[in-house]
């Protein structure tokens, strides 16, 4: 199993990432690498064995549904890299 | 003053020697004089500082009641979120953030009126094993300045070896708290998962990440841990069980004891100084009267692979919020909006934090996330049974913290495989889901700290703390300080 450098463009992609050229080939020599190693848990056996996805048994945890404060808006928008008035402001979502 | 433990610093306020600002002072006078060559600290706001101290003292004059960390610098890894305070996680792509509110661990600390001294350099997003990952600055372990202070949480750990900080504050998702802990000659411990809350620990690996201490002795991490650790509504996986006064029954051994010993934390690439030194260690329990036990955690080998399945599938998810649209750095030229993500990304993240991302995207894809993602989850569950039998037979489970004493800098900055492997003994820990602590065990002949890793069941931080005061009592490891 082996990554090539059109995979990894496309994992990029998916993961919303930019890389350059000069960075694919890199990024595809150590995901190899890390891959091959990652390939070892196919020697074990996990017939019958459920999933741990985490290691507490705690499952829909609820609270009380009380109001409380919360930010206000500007403290919300504080570290919005940009905002029109009281929205986050991002360029058209339709069109190109 | 540099040498007292926390607890020493309490009685000293209380006996009315010292007062938090000449203690605050102190430690800031450490830095000064230090940082410049260790590069601990990320943000240090030394006038902030003393005010805290000047309002503990105050409270103190006028007779309330103090917490019980009151007049203590701690240092805080730059991972956990101080409300109006800068918090970067070592990161381009949060060079600007200042969270809204505070982690709940740091209400906690502001609670037990411990004075915030300051945010400790760590790799991106915790993501690394020697705090090389940082954006910021390279970390130096104050015990030879050519080498790493481990990582992730680096900065904290070098913090207190170098006398910056009696106390710190470090995260641990494979190993971040006790490897460095470790390579610094002090004591680290990462609680079991649930015990201490993650509000406000901005996440790498949801399932994994936990909060805990660094400190120069055993009792001053339980000290720690018990201002820290407890209920918090806003963490739907921190239980409500009550926190165990850790401090209390220190002293008190557990007997009989029990000590596991699995090969499986003795093998191939295990240096033989580090090997030497854990099996004196061993030996000084069993002058104690502990048994020691051969035990067998045969999945543990797979740790390594485990982790950068889940952790990477988490971390994938959990750095999605960092769009360029709600927080973080923003390009400034794109065309449309998702070039605009793609290109913020590609600026403000970090090599090893685009691996990981890519990593985790790749294993939970259409194709592949059942031969990677689930996979690595059912041999998650065959790590934590074989800790689940080890502990049906023995009080905790001993070993090295980690495979060798501190490396050097930029020693393994190219060749991921070989830094990942780094945090092996530690990492299957975090898949457990059970508490563990490093602390110091000897030194090899070239001057090197080296730690003892003691693993304990869930939710057994009391006994753990204990079995490892017992070895603290016996020698004198961690009083040895660097020269700087």
């Amino acid at each position: 199993m082996s990554l090539s450098p059109d995979e990894v463009r496309k994992v990029a992609e998916l993961a919303r990432l930019e890389i350059s050229d000069a960075e694919v080939d890199t990024i595809a020599r150590q995901l190899n690498a890390i891959v091959d190693y990652i390939n070892q848990l196919q020697q074990v056996s996990t017939d019958g064995v459920e999933p741990l996805a985490h290691a507490l048994d705690l499952h829909d945890v609820f609270r009380e549904d009380l109001p409380g404060e919360s930010l206000t808006e500007d403290e919300a928008l504080a570290n919005a890299p940009a905002r029109k008035g009281n929205f986050y402001s991002v360029p058209a979502v339709f069109g190109d | 003053m540099l040498d007292l433990t926390a607890t020493e610093l309490l009685q000293r306020q209380a006996n009315g020697d010292s007062s938090a600002e000449s203690i605050t002072q102190t430690f800031l006078a450490q830095f000064r004089q230090h940082d410049s060559r260790i590069r601990a600290f990320l943000h240090v706001d030394e006038a902030d500082a003393i005010e805290q101290a000047k309002a503990i003292d105050a409270k103190r004059k006028g007779g309330e009641s103090l917490g019980k960390l009151a007049g203590i610098p701690v240092a805080v890894k730059d991972v956990l979120c101080t409300k109006g305070r800068r918090t970067t996680c070592g990161s381009k792509i949060l060079q600007n953030f200042v969270p809204p509110y505070d982690a709940h661990v740091i209400t906690k600390l502001k609670e037990a009126d411990a004075i915030l001294i300051g945010k400790t350099n760590c790799d991106e997003f915790a993501m690394g094993s020697s705090t090389e990952n940082s954006a910021y600055q390279t970390t130096r372990n104050p015990w030879d300045l050519e080498r790493t202070p481990g990582g992730s949480s680096g900065g904290s750990a070098a913090s207190v070896a170098a006398s910056q900080a009696p106390l710190a504050l470090g995260t641990d998702t494979g190993g971040s708290i006790r490897q460095p802990a470790s390579l610094c000659g002090i004591v680290g411990m990462k609680p079991s998962y649930g015990r201490v809350s993650r509000f406000g620990l901005i996440a790498y690996g949801s399932s994994l990440d936990q909060v805990g201490p660094f400190a120069q002795d055993v009792r001053d991490a339980a000290l720690l841990l018990e201002v820290i650790a407890g209920h918090d509504p806003r963490d739907s996986t921190c239980v409500n069980t009550p926190v165990p006064p850790y401090t209390a029954m220190l002293d008190e051994p557990i007997k009989p004891l029990t000590i596991g010993v699995a090969k499986q934390f003795f093998g191939k690439g295990l240096d033989s100084e580090v090997e030497q030194a854990v099996r004196s260690a061993l030996k000084v329990y069993e002058g104690q009267g502990a048994k020691i036990k051969d035990i067998s955690l045969p999945h543990s080998p797979y740790a390594v692979a485990v982790y950068y399945l889940v952790a990477t599938a988490e971390a994938s998810s959990n750095l999605a919020r960092y769009d360029g649209v709600h927080f973080g750095h923003r390009t400034e030229k794109f065309a449309g909006l998702i070039d605009m993500v793609k290109k913020s990304r590609g600026e403000g993240f970090g090599a090893e934090v685009k691996r990981r991302i890519m990593l985790g995207t790749y294993a939970l894809s259409s194709g592949y996330i059942d031969a990677y993602y689930l996979k690595a989850l059912k041999v998650r569950r065959l790590i934590r049974q074989d800790f689940d039998q080890a502990f049906a037979q023995c009080d905790v489970v001993m070993g090295p913290t980690s495979p060798t004493a501190a490396f050097k800098i930029g020693e393994k900055a190219d060749d991921p495989l070989a830094m990942y492997l780094s945090d092996i003994y530690t990492i299957s820990a975090n898949l457990a889901g059970i508490c563990g602590i490093s602390i110091p065990c000897g030194f090899t002949k070239s001057g090197l700290p080296i730690g003892l890793q003691i693993l304990g069941g869930p939710f057994a931080e009391e006994k753990l703390l204990r079995v490892a005061r017992l070895h603290e009592r016996e020698t004198d490891w961690h009083k040895r300080r660097p020269a700087l």
